[in-house]
């Protein structure tokens, strides 16, 4: 990563036009011309460095539900569960944490009753409780991550 | 209010990203069957009512420099949440800010993500967020990742958590 690809970085982390030519747009703010902006972007999604170039979604208002759930997992059975948990479609991410709950994960569906359900298989399934815990409210965050 | 199955056909379809080319919503538009500005127009509406939340690069974080990240909870007076929260989410490491529900052998209703260079800066960064929102004295703990175990690609109905990669 060079100075170039921080400036975009640091810079377009929002606000993406939605206009005929966007790239263009962008390009004449940071300074750069239209080719090598969408140049460095493909090298910077080619090298891992970004996830994705788009929008970020909110789940929520699109009828969708989300929760953070967290189970204390004995160390010996770890990798048992942790293949069950992931093994669902609906579970996004899952993080090992030190604490006596000791994986995190987040469940997104469809439609909030199928939370539920996913919840209710991984308790089966693995013989563990599992404590959901929905977002009640969420407060305004400026997100930004300075590279 | 709703999302019809147009919009939803466009979200799908931006779900793996947009075209890196010169006119990308006209490129959208082809995959969809809409014209460029049908795009444009749907996706103003969408961005409008907050469905569409931010629009750019979405860096993996590890990749840039934030190699720790810490959930860090707190148990704060149902009716001083608001206010804790809202000085907390201002702070600039201050990834995520959600207030949830406690839980049996767990008290903790407000959870932030923090994300830091190491684990000594991310510590440096709590302790001012301590100091910024008046919660020192407030039972809290710290709750590192050490593994992460999956990592979804984004869906359109997937979370808008910023995770660690």
């Amino acid at each position: 990563m060079d100075a170039i690809d921080r400036h975009i970085i640091n810079h377009l982390q929002g606000g993406f036009a939605l206009t005929e030519f966007p790239f263009a747009a962008a390009a004449e703010a940071l300074g750069l011309s239209e080719a090598m902006l969408i140049e460095r972007i493909d090298r910077l999604l080619k090298d891992g460095v970004l996830t994705r170039f788009g929008p970020m979604f909110n789940a929520d208002r699109l009828g969708g539900a989300t929760a953070l759930a967290a189970m204390a997992v004995p160390v010996a059975d770890f990798e048992r569960v942790a293949a069950i948990v992931n093994g669902f479609a609906e579970v996004a991410h899952n993080y090992a944490r030190e604490h006596a709950l000791n994986m995190w994960f987040v469940i997104a569906t469809e439609t909030p009753v199928r939370i539920t359900e996913v919840i209710n298989a991984i308790e089966t399934e693995t013989g563990l409780k599992v404590y959901s815990m929905p977002k009640i409210e969420e407060f305004f965050v400026e997100a930004r991550f300075v590279a | 209010m709703t999302v019809d199955a147009t919009d939803r056909a466009l979200l799908a379809a931006l779900e793996p990203g947009l075209a890196l080319v010169a006119e990308p919503y006209a490129a959208l538009g082809q995959r969809t069957g809409l014209t460029e500005q049908a795009v444009i127009d749907r996706l103003q509406r969408l961005y409008a009512r907050g469905i569409i939340k931010r629009f750019g690069v979405i860096v993996r974080h590890r990749e840039v420099g934030y190699r720790a990240n810490a959930m860090v909870v707190w148990d704060i007076p149902d009716a001083d949440v608001a206010t804790v929260a809202q000085s907390l989410a201002a702070l600039p490491f201050v990834t995520l800010c959600y207030r949830r529900p406690r839980r049996p052998g767990w008290p903790y209703n407000l959870f932030c993500m923090i994300h830091g260079e190491d684990r000594e800066t991310v510590c440096r960064q709590i302790a001012r967020a301590n100091a910024s929102a008046g919660t020192t004295a407030l039972p809290q703990t710290v709750l590192f990742s050490t593994r992460a175990f999956k990592q979804r690609g984004a869906r359109y109905w997937a979370p808008e958590v910023l995770e660690p990669a």
